[in-house]
């Protein structure tokens, strides 16, 4: 398990590092999310839906979105010159690539959110006070279901022709019980509802994750079998 | 004329084919491969495009599941995962490279998933070896295809494995990268890896080789061990497997 995980690193490290030198992805996500909320912004009238009740869609919907540049990006790596032969060929057990993978993603929507969410609160005027723990918590799990799931489709796209249209069309439904999740959960704190009457959205979320790590991780070797 | 001749019990061996096939859907690209491959030789495998010589080098890499047969590296039964996988060096005309990372970076990314801990030492020896410590720092789109592909080799070599898989090794070298690798593989053969390279050079291939085969859809049309390698007569029978392949 040990060296599953080294390996797992080794690999998410290396992705970072690439992320880093090119900010080609990152950019575009962030750039993406901040338009996005700019756009709901303006399109919002604040007479007739209040900014607690508004906010949650736009957040989950944006994170949605600029989650998948991530995410095809993730393998479109590997595809450079058949760099994925190189990984596939090394002793590394392939679950140890899916989550080096998956960990170099969770960290690219984690620091997509990170900006994001500050950016919400401003735009929105949202009463943030005693909920920002709760969120983050909700953001963090909610990733991990994006990201566990996000992160097979995009393997098991990347060697098609219609890859960009073919991953969204693969996650987004399996997208669709995480953001529900999340959505409400967000919902239930930015009303001012106590965080015990989000905590049975946050035990879904858990179970999902929990359920999309465990099947993605077993289901990623087939993936790249033949 | 048989495709399953014996190299007739090598003392230690690397690679031992038995019957291989592999196929794609309804397509063998493989077709039944028998050979046996000992401790410093090497097979140099010629055919025409398409006769199933790659995919019998992802076969024995690791990347791929044979539909039938046996194959066994340094006594491993494929698909033999890591175990079987760490005992191989994968050189392909794609050079597997991540293009911004410099080639210290992707030769160090490599060792340390083939598990060398300590590795900038075996790094810079597999650099030095292929004449890129100079440009070892400069990311690898900044390279000629040819530096790109010596770094590529690097790679391959840094865990110093005992079979060495060359897929048309020599694409995009110019004649120093070609005279580096040659001496490379032959230093390496010295060591007592195994090497099987696909070339559609022959000159090239039969220097390096103690054995060698002709290869047409997916069956050895030719194979010969070390002591019956005719160089002179590979050229027509290669012709040959070209023009029935059409």
């Amino acid at each position: 398990m040990a060296d599953i995980l080294f390996a797992a690193w080794l690999i998410a490290r290396k992705d970072l590092a690439i992320e880093f030198r090119t900010r080609s992805a990152f950019l575009s996500a962030v750039v993406f999310s901040l338009l996005g909320l700019v756009i709901f912004y303006y399109a919002w009238d604040p007479t007739a839906v209040s900014a607690p009740d508004l906010a949650p869609g736009v957040l989950w919907v944006i994170f949605t979105f600029s989650g998948l540049l991530g995410l095809h990006r993730s393998f479109g790596v590997e595809a450079e010159d058949h760099a994925i032969d190189g990984l596939l060929a090394s002793p590394v057990s392939r679950e140890a690539i899916f989550l080096g993978k998956a960990l170099a993603n969770l960290i690219f929507v984690g620091a997509v959110q990170a900006i994001t969410i500050p950016a919400l609160v401003v735009f929105y005027n949202l009463p943030l006070g005693g909920v920002a723990a709760p969120l983050i918590a909700i953001a963090i799990l909610a990733a991990i279901g994006l990201v566990a799931v996000g992160t097979l489709f995009s393997a098991m796209a990347v060697n098609t022709r219609l890859a960009e249209l073919l991953l969204p069309m693969l996650a987004l439904p399996f997208f669709v019980p995480i953001v529900t999740a999340a959505g409400q959960a967000t919902a239930k704190l930015l009303s001012g509802r106590p965080v015990i009457e989000a905590s049975a959205w946050l035990k879904l979320l858990l179970a999902f994750d929990l359920v999309f790590v465990a099947a993605c991780t077993l289901a990623y070797p087939f993936t790249v079998e033949d | 004329m048989s495709s399953t001749l014996s190299a007739g019990g090598p003392a230690r061996p690397i690679v031992v084919v038995a019957e291989l096939a592999r196929a794609f859907g309804a397509r063998r690209a493989v077709a039944g491969v028998t050979f046996s491959l000992g401790a410093g030789e090497c097979l140099a495998l010629f055919g025409p495009n398409g006769a199933g010589k790659t995919t019998l080098l992802r076969v024995l890499a690791g990347l791929l599941r044979p539909t039938s047969g046996s194959a066994r590296v340094c006594g491993i039964e494929l698909p033999g995962g890591g175990l079987a996988r760490s005992r191989v060096g994968l050189i392909s005309h794609h050079t597997m490279l991540y293009e911004a990372l410099s080639s210290r970076e992707n030769v160090s990314f490599s060792a340390r998933l083939y598990g060398i801990r300590d590795s900038r030492a075996r790094v810079e020896d597999s650099l030095r070896r292929m004449s890129m410590l100079e440009r070892a720092d400069a990311p690898v789109r900044s390279l000629s295809r040819g530096m790109q592909q010596r770094v590529s080799i690097a790679r391959a070599m840094v865990h110093s494995p005992q079979l060495v898989l060359a897929d048309e090794p020599y694409s995009g070298l110019d004649e120093s990268g070609a005279r580096a690798l040659t001496s490379l593989l032959q230093e390496l053969r010295s060591a007592g890896t195994a090497i099987i390279i696909v070339t559609h050079n022959l000159a090239e291939g039969l220097s390096l080789a103690t054995h060698a085969a002709v290869m047409q859809r997916g069956k050895f049309v030719r194979y010969d061990a070390a002591d019956r390698v005719n160089v002179a007569s590979y050229p027509a029978t290669y012709r040959d497997a070209v023009a029935a392949s059409g």
